[in-house]
């Protein structure tokens, strides 16, 4: 059979149409409404208006604090790097003159001392980092969680320079030789983009409380900021809270009782 | 015109193969750098800008500085600075390439780059800085090329270009106000956020850049059969000395509001940077460097005796260059990253792979210049002759 280039590109455009068109209807009729389906919510996915943590210092101590930070760590393939100058984190430790520097004062109440404050993203109502992404590579969901997409991040860090609370990490260097067990459920990341805490959104679609709330027998709690019965708002009706150089005006969203 | 920078000397040729090699061996090191990633610089979580960032603003104040001498002789009918407008304005070229080879070798993701202009984002300070400055590359590129076409053909420029020039007046200055928002709008770094960041960035541009120019005057003069003009040096001297007065100034008034005010998230920096936290004090001697080399450097320019004599000129001008490169090009975004969000001190000194590819990218914009220069000096010893 004699064909010249011209045909040859014709046919080929042609059975990809075909075939792209037949996978589609293909779908469609075995499983009818399945591919629209997919990207709608599934029916026990956890929502909210404004979801929002409370970290409950009472109940909070150094065996729980481990627990949050190696589930989150785990499930979120976040390479275990030490060096403090290159290293990944999501949540983690801090000591209170740190997690709250304007507020620290010499003769601090005695249950401040040694204290183990978990410290992540604020997913702040009002972000700076949103505020100067060039390429809106970190966006507000409608629900208030700060997300990150590293499949548009140009590595930049402008967010990491914005972020008041240190929140944010840039891989260095190739995440994945650091990645001690991997956890195929969710991705890896690669060199060059910057990443954070994302209030376990991937376990909310599946109707899944965050990780670190789970594991925290009670020290954390999550939930909807706008619903006046939720937990959250509960706790803060009760209780005097802080939240981390609220005098920025970022409005963050995880609040401490102390 | 082109053709003019493909004759030369063989010192000519000598400067454009030496660039080439550092270029060359900076491009070597970018490689590596894609390859490995930006653990090869002295970067790190908690100082996560660095030396590329830091020569990318210094570089933008060059740039900003083409308007001293554009807009006297266009706007004042200053006719002296008609001679070297070209200058000013080939040099703002190799400085804005250089800003943006900076922002690129400082991405973690280079090859995603026109994400900016892909998902244009209006919000962000550095969608804003990208096109002011991507304008005004082109407005430098086309003024200066016509303008100086038009001399070679003795005929006066084309009307067209006119209104570019009167655009790229207030253009100048908007590039480095773009590039001071970038710091002084975000809300965790009191060492930034103030609003005289952007005023300090415009008097030290309009002392460092004129400063260059006077340089570049001083070798063309010397090396060429081209005299860009005793008076013009002698007005870029006096721009450059009060300019760089002026920044002094607004250094100082800075130093009062933090110091006397005493708010820690302002002061800590400050503390950092001219005495050092705990031991830490790695940029303490180049910060008072900077500063006694700036108020030494405006009390030569400032007196006219000094000034007139050429090779005290040329020693008050280096200070300034190099005085404010130390402030911008090291103090600037470590002081503004040291102590971090926590209070904690991380220091930060570039690596040997990134010096080189900093000085990799220096190389580039002076090759640009170099031939840039080349044709504009072969088009006046034309005209001259």
């Amino acid at each position: 059979m004699d064909i010249n280039r011209r045909e040859f590109l014709k046919r080929v455009g042609a059975s990809a149409l075909v075939g792209l068109l037949g996978g589609w209807e293909a779908v469609e009729i075995l499983a009818p409404g399945q591919v629209e389906a997919s990207y709608l919510q599934k029916p026990n996915a956890l929502t909210a208006k404004r979801w929002a943590m409370v970290v409950d210092m009472s109940k909070m101590d150094q065996q729980t604090v481990e627990n949050c930070i190696a589930a989150c760590h785990h499930i979120h393939n976040v390479p275990d790097i030490n060096d403090p100058r290159r290293e990944i984190k999501w949540i983690w430790l801090e000591e209170f003159e740190n997690a709250f520097p304007g507020q620290y004062q010499e003769h601090v109440a005695r249950r401040f001392e040694g204290k183990p404050f978990l410290v992540l993203c604020n997913h702040c109502d009002n972000p700076p980092c949103v505020r100067v992404c060039p390429t809106k590579a970190t966006w507000k969901r409608e629900d208030g969680i700060v997300m990150m997409d590293q499949h548009r991040c140009i590595g930049c860090r402008y967010c990491m320079a914005a972020c008041p609370f240190g929140s944010r990490s840039f891989n260095w260097m190739d995440p994945r030789p650091f990645i001690k067990k991997g956890y195929p459920e969710y991705p890896t990341r690669e060199k060059g983009v910057v990443e954070k805490c994302n209030f376990c959104t991937e376990r909310l679609a599946k109707g899944l409380m965050p990780a670190c709330v789970e594991i925290s027998k009670g020290a954390l709690m999550f939930s909807d900021l706008a619903e006046p019965e939720s937990g959250v708002r509960e706790v803060l009706r009760e209780h005097y809270t802080i939240r981390r150089k609220s005098h920025l005006g970022t409005n963050p969203q995880v609040y401490y009782v102390v | 015109m082109f053709e003019t920078a493909l004759r030369g000397s063989r010192r000519y040729w000598g400067l454009v193969v030496m660039l080439l090699v550092i270029i060359g061996l900076g491009f070597i090191l970018y490689l590596w750098q894609l390859k490995v990633g930006l653990k090869i610089t002295g970067m790190s979580r908690d100082v996560s800008w660095g030396f590329y960032i830091a020569q990318f603003t210094y570089l933008v104040g060059i740039a900003a500085s083409a308007v001293m001498v554009v807009l006297p002789y266009y706007l004042h009918d200053y006719k002296a600075f008609g001679r070297i407008t070209v200058l000013g304005e080939f040099l703002a070229v190799a400085a804005v390439s250089m800003c943006a080879l900076f922002i690129l070798v400082d991405l973690g993701k280079p090859v995603r780059i026109f994400n900016i202009l892909l998902h244009p984002t209006f919000n962000s300070v550095m969608f804003w800085d990208m096109a002011v400055l991507s304008v005004y590359l082109l407005l430098n590129i086309v003024i200066g090329w016509t303008v100086l076409e038009a001399e070679r053909n003795a005929a006066p420029p084309p009307k067209w270009v006119r209104p570019l020039i009167y655009l790229s007046i207030p253009w100048a200055p908007s590039i480095h106000i773009v590039t001071a928002f970038l710091y002084s709008g975000i809300p965790g770094r009191g060492f930034w956020l103030t609003a005289i960041m952007a005023p300090r960035f415009l008097s030290s541009a309009f002392a460092s850049g004129p400063a260059l120019l006077v340089l570049l005057a001083l070798i063309i003069r010397r090396f060429t059969r081209f005299d860009p003009g005793r008076e013009q040096i002698q007005t870029l001297a006096k721009i450059v000395a009060y300019c760089i007065i002026i920044n002094v100034l607004f250094f100082l008034f800075e130093v009062f509001t933090v110091f006397y005010s005493q708010i820690p998230e302002h002061m800590r920096h400050f503390e950092y940077l001219l005495f050092g936290i705990a031991g830490h004090e790695k940029l303490v001697p180049w910060m008072w460097v900077s500063f006694v080399w700036m108020v030494l450097a405006s009390v030569i320019l400032v007196i006219p005796s000094a000034r007139r004599e050429h090779s005290i000129l040329a020693a008050g001008c280096t200070f300034v260059i190099i005085a404010t490169w130390i402030d911008k090009g090291i103090g600037l975004i470590t002081g503004g990253f040291v102590p971090n969000p926590f209070d904690r001190i991380t220091e930060y000194w570039p690596t040997v792979p990134e010096a080189i590819i900093t000085l990799g990218i220096w190389a580039m914009g002076f090759f640009i210049l170099a031939i840039l220069y080349k044709i504009a000096i072969s088009v006046k010893e034309e005209v001259v002759s």
